[in-house]
């Protein structure tokens, strides 16, 4: 790579994760800033970029902080925006905008402390063309493509239970993770159904929690406590504000997109690839994820997950932390997938993978609205 | 705190020819003049080559089944409809758009992919609003 390098050189969760009423949505972002910045042995006096999401948005956390940032970006598009952050970030660490960046997430989304109200306008499209039609949030929306994958490739209503099954076995080895019980797919097909054909367990949970991270150049990798991780490639698309019109329903034209760009940034394939995250919303998204990163071809995700390739002990790890599913999603989940990507590639996870070399992150943002991958690693690519 | 009612959509400048035309119990949506593509939602380009110059056209009111999920926790307004199906339906025309199905039951079984629909409207606040139900004889009984 002929561009200079870039490293997350801090990476760190606020101190709980869940249930957390004493917290507001600001004070989840510090308490995670903190935590980040103190991880990478630096100071807030260090941080001279600030990015996070349009609320409570990166001036306010930067003045909470006590920084005057020489480079801000408020990209909210939902639960990727963290890692298209990294993707800018590494951007402006390579045009020499800023050195060291603090990319913060904080949400109060089950006890919605300080948190912004719920709002839709009515004179939108989603608002004119979909939210009369009873839509109320995620479980209405980003679930609706599932039947049209059903159909045109024969998954079953147990294959996609399993997806459940499978990674509550990596939340099981997780203290962390909000629920750690093995599980069955006859549990999960039991359980409430949401809006046919999930049940309450192919739906992720709704917490509190934040995370941050920063990200500076691979030259100072050994000015920091931590192994340095290395932002190998990265990648970032959009397809669709309204689920009605996602291109096509079996299909993430842009996981495929975003995905091909990090991969060919990082020079890699997937047989490179030996941990993987993918944004789990619901228990069909890793589906669409894995067919989408050229992991198997269309239609095999939902077998090759219930075969038990991507649980413990599998050839590809998925969702080590237990994932949206399992482990937490504050309405805002990527931050929590880039911090599991981070922790293995430093082997602190605490269902460690092996010595992985590489491990690569999707996240989704809204219902199949946006992408971000990055392709993390031990070594420079 | 009253019960709250169902979302009523406000039209912009840009979409009031679509809300005119289901209060005349027509369907209108828009196609591009220089390549001809049908397209929906409405907006003053086209999506498939970036012309300005769009016109409306009533469409037919044909469409069939291309996804759902039948909801049962119920959005303001819809407690007494609950389960409900929230459905995407494939346009004759081609564009797909969301809806509601009326005039069938919410279940799997009832409601197969891609079995014919056609628009009928359902009046919401001040607006008419485009909902589709099945064809005669697909669910067999006669729709009105």
């Amino acid at each position: 790579m002929s561009n200079p390098g870039v490293i997350i050189a801090g990476a760190a969760e606020t101190d709980q994760i869940g249930r957390l009423p004493g917290h507001s949505t600001l004070g989840l972002h510090i308490e995670a800033a903190r935590n980040a910045v103190a991880d990478a042995g630096l100071t807030m006096k260090d941080i001279d970029g600030i990015a996070t999401v349009s609320a409570p948005g990166p001036v306010q956390v930067a003045h909470a902080l006590g920084i005057y940032p020489d480079w801000i970006d408020g990209t909210g598009v939902g639960g990727t925006s963290f890692l298209l952050h990294v993707r800018h970030a590494v951007a402006a660490i390579r045009a020499g905008y800023a050195k060291t960046v603090l990319i913060t997430h904080g949400e109060s989304g089950r006890s919605r402390v300080g948190a912004p109200p719920f709002r839709g306008d009515p004179a939108s499209p989603v608002g004119q063309f979909e939210a009369p039609y009873g839509t109320l949030g995620p479980t209405t929306t980003f679930t609706i493509p599932a039947l049209r994958y059903m159909k045109e490739y024969g998954l079953t209503h147990e294959q996609l239970a399993y997806v459940a099954v499978a990674q509550r076995q990596w939340a099981a080895k997780n203290p962390r993770a909000m629920f750690r019980d093995i599980i069955s797919v006859e549990d999960v097909l039991a359980s409430r159904m949401v809006a046919y054909p999930f049940h309450l367990l192919e739906c992720c949970l709704v917490t509190d929690g934040g995370g941050a991270l920063v990200v500076t150049s691979a030259d100072r990798a050994a000015d920091f406590p931590k192994p340095p991780v290395h932002v190998g490639g990265t990648g970032e698309a959009s397809e669709t504000p309204m689920i009605s019109q996602m291109i096509d329903f079996t299909e993430s034209r842009m996981f495929r997109e975003a995905g091909q760009r990090a991969f060919a940034e990082a020079g890699i394939t997937t047989a490179d690839v030996d941990h993987l995250m993918i944004y789990d919303a619901f228990a069909h998204v890793p589906i669409y994820g894995l067919e989408a990163l050229g992991f198997v071809k269309k239609g095999e995700a939902g077998p090759f997950i219930a075969e038990g390739n991507t649980e413990p002990g599998g050839a590809l790890p998925l969702n080590t932390n237990g994932g949206g599913l399992s482990y937490t999603h504050t309405g805002m989940y990527g931050m929590f997938a880039i911090q599991e990507g981070v922790r293995q590639i430093r082997g602190e996870a605490a269902a460690q993978v092996d010595n992985p070399q590489i491990s690569v992150v999707l996240g989704n943002g809204g219902m199949f609205a946006t992408c971000g991958v990055l392709v993390l690693g031990k070594n420079p690519r | 705190m009253p019960p709250r009612s169902k979302a009523v959509p406000v039209p912009t400048p840009e979409t009031q020819p679509y809300w005119d035309g289901a209060a005349a119990g027509e369907l209108r949506i828009q196609r591009c003049v220089d390549c001809g593509t049908p397209y929906f939602y409405p907006r003053p380009i086209c999506p498939s080559c970036g012309s300005g110059s769009v016109e409306w056209f009533t469409a037919s009111g044909q469409a069939t089944l291309y996804s759902y999920v039948i909801n049962h926790r119920p959005a303001p307004g819809f407690e007494d409809d609950a389960p409900y199906a929230i459905a995407v339906v494939q346009l004759a025309e081609g564009p797909r758009m969301m809806t509601s199905l009326v005039g069938v039951p919410a279940t799997p079984e009832a409601l197969v992919l891609d079995m014919p629909l056609r628009v009928t409207f359902e009046q919401r606040g001040d607006v008419s609003l485009p909902v589709f139900t099945p064809v005669a004889d697909t669910y067999g009984q006669e729709q009105p």
